[in-house]
């Protein structure tokens, strides 16, 4: 047994873990222990990823490639695979993943599992979109082989499936093709839901990723920055990254009542000086905070919540209340993320990215957040809205059941070996 | 460049094999027990290098006729730039001393095997007047201890033996390189993990590894760290060192 937290840092439970590393030994390894979860690098926030006192099955050591076809971008690998792993490899070659979530420091299982999505979410769909074939292994040692045309109902039971209907162990992926590195970026200054949506808008498709970030302390958005690029016209260049890294968990948030307004004020007035257009590599516009190793320690021993929630369209109305609620609070975030997903529904039972609006925050975890939570809950549930699993720590049960109505039919293709903290929070086993 | 990696399915030789292929364009001869492990390996050694040669090989590590065949035939194909062994295995120490045959197992993979590798390739790179041998040790081989002494000694052994095999080969144009990994995240040490002991990533091992054998450095320590505690751990009178639950 050993401690093991996910990257909010809220519990460190002893877990056992048991490491996978021989793809064609797994199906040996899953009886033999208690329920248990997948657990690729931790990356997702709460718990959808732990299983404290029972089984992890750690996939870090299911990082081989299987195949790659140059002519058709298809790519078999494992699932432990890390999606920079892919990108560094393939990107030279010409082609690269469609969907890039903000880390690229995820595994592919991880990818699926959570049905992530990316800043290009109207361009390219959710992770899931561009899963051509995965094998999934029950606890019961059968072996389910699905794609988008052959035991499809499958796929899309795994593909935002939390990690419950199985172990992913292999997959096959439609990469894209890609110019290259360089995107073509534009940051904008603006103010008001309103200017966010009509520049939401006006940005596809010409702009292939958009996203911005506002200023959540004001209770309205009266400062945001709205950033979108595509690829450039000339990909000639070296980029060197230096990753910084924080060492240590500070003895208390560094994101507090009294720093957040500075913190968002210095953000904003860092990022100020770059407004209108310049080239940037892709990795710092997409992965801005893999920039800093372990940030998610800036809020010390307690860890921190994340908050991320979208709403449909029509009830846009309801960022602006949680906006608000939140001002009031006194609580809040320095990256502050609000975005548009395109209009496509995704093909998982249970992933997140529906149209709509989502907003992101983070909150350092602290006594008194649960009034917040409880507010925000309401105004989500009440537009009709729904929280991210891969981000979430703490969504009461019924708002999960409200705002997931394939449920019912998702819980058919549970695995009963596969159990996580959150699994037995939100369905009760 | 020409490598053979012995042992190829342990996680350091994959993780240096990834490094190198990487790198530059290779010809690559990996020889391990496990064929379907091994094949694993060269497809995705494959993916990350498609103008790399790869050839597998599988074979009894303990097979004195098969090892003077592997290495001969490697030798006919050219000259070869490293030959790295990294196999082993590390058994529970309670469980090594309630068990003759395992130990003399762990013995025998860990000690005797290397060894006879490493005899059976000097030869043809002293002849070659070039290439290095890189094995992989432990700082278990450093100082006994009596969580995993069995398996220690076997580490300490090849450290005497490449000690000896770099005297013979100096000033002949090869180069011995010892490597001494602390703890890494791998199956091997995932004892170790259980028990909630913090292991260096594998990759960054790799890495320094790596770069070890490109400088031919005659002791490797990884992570590089390991030089300062294992100076310490060697330094500890025995007075204080037996008290020590270590």
């Amino acid at each position: 047994m050993r401690p093991v937290s996910s990257w909010g840092r809220l519990t460190a439970l002893p877990h056992d873990v048991v490491e996978l590393s021989d793809r064609a030994a797994l199906a040996g390894q899953l009886p033999r222990h208690r329920p248990g979860i997948a657990h690729g690098l931790g990356r997702s926030y709460g718990d959808v990823c732990l299983n404290p006192g029972g089984t992890l099955w750690r996939t870090a050591g299911l990082d081989r490639f299987i195949a790659f076809d140059q002519t058709t971008g298809r790519l078999s690998c494992e699932a432990g695979v890390v999606l920079r792993e892919a990108q560094d490899l393939l990107l030279p070659r010409g082609w690269g993943l469609p969907v890039l979530p903000g880390t690229r420091f995820v595994t592919v299982g991880g990818a699926i599992a959570n049905d992530v999505h990316g800043k290009n979410h109207h361009a390219t769909g959710t992770f899931g979109d561009h899963v051509t074939r995965l094998r999934l292994l029950r606890s019961d040692g059968e072996e389910i082989v699905c794609g988008p045309a052959d035991r499809a109902d499958w796929l899309a039971a795994t593909v935002g499936g939390l990690g419950l209907t199985g172990l992913i162990a292999d997959v096959e992926l439609q990469l894209r093709r890609v110019p290259g590195s360089w995107l073509e970026s534009e940051t904008i200054a603006y103010a008001g839901l309103d200017t966010f949506l009509a520049l939401s808008d006006e940005s596809h498709p010409a702009w292939e990723h958009a996203v911005s970030w506002i200023d959540c302390t004001s209770g309205a958005i009266e400062r945001g920055l709205f950033l979108r690029a595509r690829p450039a016209a000339d990909q000639q260049g070296d980029w060197r990254g230096r990753r910084l890294a924080l060492p240590f968990a500070p003895p208390l948030s560094l994101v507090n009542r009294l720093t957040l307004k500075p913190l968002n004020r210095l953000y904003w007035l860092m990022n100020r000086r770059h407004l209108g257009k310049r080239v940037v590599h892709y990795v710092p516009f997409l992965f801005p905070l893999d920039a800093v190793a372990d940030w998610n320690r800036i809020y010390g021993p307690k860890g921190f919540y994340q908050y991320q929630c979208v709403v449909p369209r029509e009830a846009a109305g309801a960022i602006a209340d949680m906006l608000a609620a939140i001002a009031r609070s006194g609580d809040g975030s320095v990256l502050a993320v609000l975005k548009t997903f395109g209009d496509r529904w995704p093909g998982g039972l249970l992933s997140f990215a529906r149209p709509g609006i989502t907003l992101a925050l983070d909150f350092h975890n602290h006594a008194g957040l649960d009034a917040l939570f409880t507010r925000l809950d309401a105004i989500v549930t009440a537009a009709g809205g729904r929280l991210y699993p891969a981000k979430d720590a703490r969504m009461p049960r019924a708002m999960f059941e409200a705002g997931y109505p394939r449920l019912e039919e998702f819980l058919k293709y549970r695995d009963p070996g596969m159990s996580s903290a959150m699994s037995r929070r939100l369905m009760g086993s | 460049m020409r490598i053979v990696a012995i042992g190829a399915t342990s996680a350091i030789a994959e993780h240096c094999c990834r490094l190198w292929v990487q790198r530059e364009p290779c010809d690559l001869l990996l020889v391990a027990r496990d064929a379907a492990k091994a094949q694993r390996i060269a497809a995705d050694l494959g993916v990350r290098a498609p103008n790399a040669t790869i050839a597998l090989t599988t074979m009894d590590f303990l097979d004195t006729a098969a090892i003077e065949k592997l290495a001969d035939q490697a030798a006919a194909g050219g000259a070869i730039d490293i030959v790295l062994i990294a196999h082993g295995m590390m058994p529970d120490q309670k469980d090594v001393q309630g068990d003759l045959a395992l130990c003399r197992r762990t013995l025998e993979v860990n000690a005797i095997s290397p060894a006879l590798f490493a005899e059976a390739f000097a030869r043809h790179l002293e002849r070659m007047g070039r290439g290095t041998l890189a094995i992989v040790g432990s700082v278990a081989g450093d100082r006994g201890r009596k969580a995993n002494y069995s398996y220690g000694a076997t580490k300490g052994f090849l450290e005497r033996y490449a000690q000896g095999l770099d005297h013979r080969l100096a000033g002949r144009g090869v180069k011995v390189v010892l490597i001494k990994p602390g703890p890494t995240d791998t199956p091997l040490a995932a004892a170790h993990k259980a028990r909630g002991r913090k292991l260096a990533a594998v990759e960054d091992v790799a890495r320094t590894i790596v770069r070890g054998i490109d400088a031919g450095r005659p002791v490797v320590y990884a992570p590089t760290l390991w030089v300062a505690i294992m100076l310490v751990v060697r330094s500890l009178p025995r007075a204080v060192f037996n008290r020590l639950d270590i």
